[in-house]
């Protein structure tokens, strides 16, 4: 019962101090100094189209990597903290997918390696981008493991581009020390014509090497979580 | 318009903490938890928008001369692209973490977890 009125209690404050919030609210008139700046810069200093992304990987670059360093150590503790079943090792075999489901996977899963490397590759110019694309290209991994989930991808393949792709993005980032203006710098690259697919300096080559990593530690998360599962 | 969103956020929020206050199975509390996450997400988004503006992505239709005028505030959207990710983390962490209790004690319920109670 108490536990009961002091959830009730502790629910009422948050509603009261969202209530005030929601009433007081009055949407700013114009962009802060922040994103006006950014607004006003982005062609001249990135040369992306998308402000998104060119805050992403380069205005706020090294919130990026440390970004991808907390997945990569996501990914580390669920693969420790999981166990491999036991079903599986003791020979049980799994009933098999459907057809509809396996054709369909067959049929898809290049149709969604493609998306995610084309929202991968054009992460600058429209919405996406590295952690979008990524996420796409290991939802493809998820749907060749639901058609069939004896199916085993090697975890040291996997190993091998999440770590080359995150040797890569930190090499970037200290080429920008050697040849530019500081870490993760873009002018690296020449920025190219504006809007062009091979643009804005090194954020497709960023892009692309988060895309890599990203997917590959949601596609050996997904796979460590398959590996546990009991029949 | 922003409002609405806002409103939404914030009522996303009280239902998760609400569910995972409540509930007493543990992968329901985790349920609660993603969802008091995804209302976070709408209001950060909600505030960063401006009324009749657009996405802050510059082409024919935003021009780069208008760009401050025309185009909603992008930081909170790329808080939110960071914050979406950090919240997947952190759901796959709890759920490895709910399928090793599960594995240990054999119950997902809470009141069977005692080790910390005072």
């Amino acid at each position: 019962m108490i536990r009961k009125a002091f959830i009730a209690l502790a629910l009422l404050l948050f509603g009261v101090l969202f209530a005030t919030l929601w009433a007081g609210y009055v949407p700013d008139p114009a962009l802060n100094r922040t994103a006006a700046y950014y607004a006003a810069n982005a062609k001249p200093e990135i040369g992306a189209p998308n402000i998104v992304t060119a805050i992403i990987i380069t205005w706020r670059g090294l919130d990026t990597l440390g970004e991808v360093t907390v997945l990569f150590l996501t990914a580390a503790i669920v693969g420790m903290v999981l166990v491999p079943s036991r079903a599986r090792a003791s020979g049980v075999v799994f009933r098999p997918a459907g057809e509809l489901l396996a054709t369909g996977a067959r049929m898809i899963a290049p149709l969604v390696v493609l998306l995610g490397g084309y929202v991968l590759a054009n992460g600058h110019l429209t919405p996406g981008g590295g952690f979008q694309g990524g996420a796409i290209l290991a939802s493809a991994v998820l749907l060749m493991l639901l058609a069939d989930p004896a199916r085993r991808f090697g975890h040291k393949l996997i190993g091998r581009i999440e770590s080359a792709s995150g040797v890569t993005y930190v090499g970037l980032g200290l080429l920008g020390m050697l040849v530019a203006g500081g870490f993760l710098d873009n002018s690296v690259l020449p920025l190219g014509r504006f809007g062009a697919m091979l643009s804005a300096g090194i954020i497709p080559l960023i892009s692309a090497v988060i895309g890599l990593k990203v997917g590959a530690e949601f596609a050996s998360i997904l796979m460590t979580l398959e590996e546990t599962e009991d029949a | 318009m922003a409002h609405i969103a806002l409103a939404a956020g914030f009522g996303l929020i009280l239902l998760g903490l609400y569910a995972a206050l409540t509930h007493r199975d543990i992968l329901r509390m985790i349920v609660g938890f993603v969802i008091a996450d995804t209302g976070v997400n709408v209001v950060l988004v909600a505030v960063g928008y401006l009324p009749e503006r657009t996405a802050p992505i510059l082409d024919d239709a935003v021009p780069v001369a208008e760009a401050g005028a025309r185009i909603i505030d992008p930081v909170p959207q790329a808080l939110v692209l960071t914050a979406i990710v950090i919240g997947l983390g952190v759901s796959a962490l709890m759920l490895a973490y709910a399928y090793r209790l599960f594995r240990l004690h054999g119950s997902l319920d809470i009141s069977d977890f005692t080790e910390l109670k005072w």
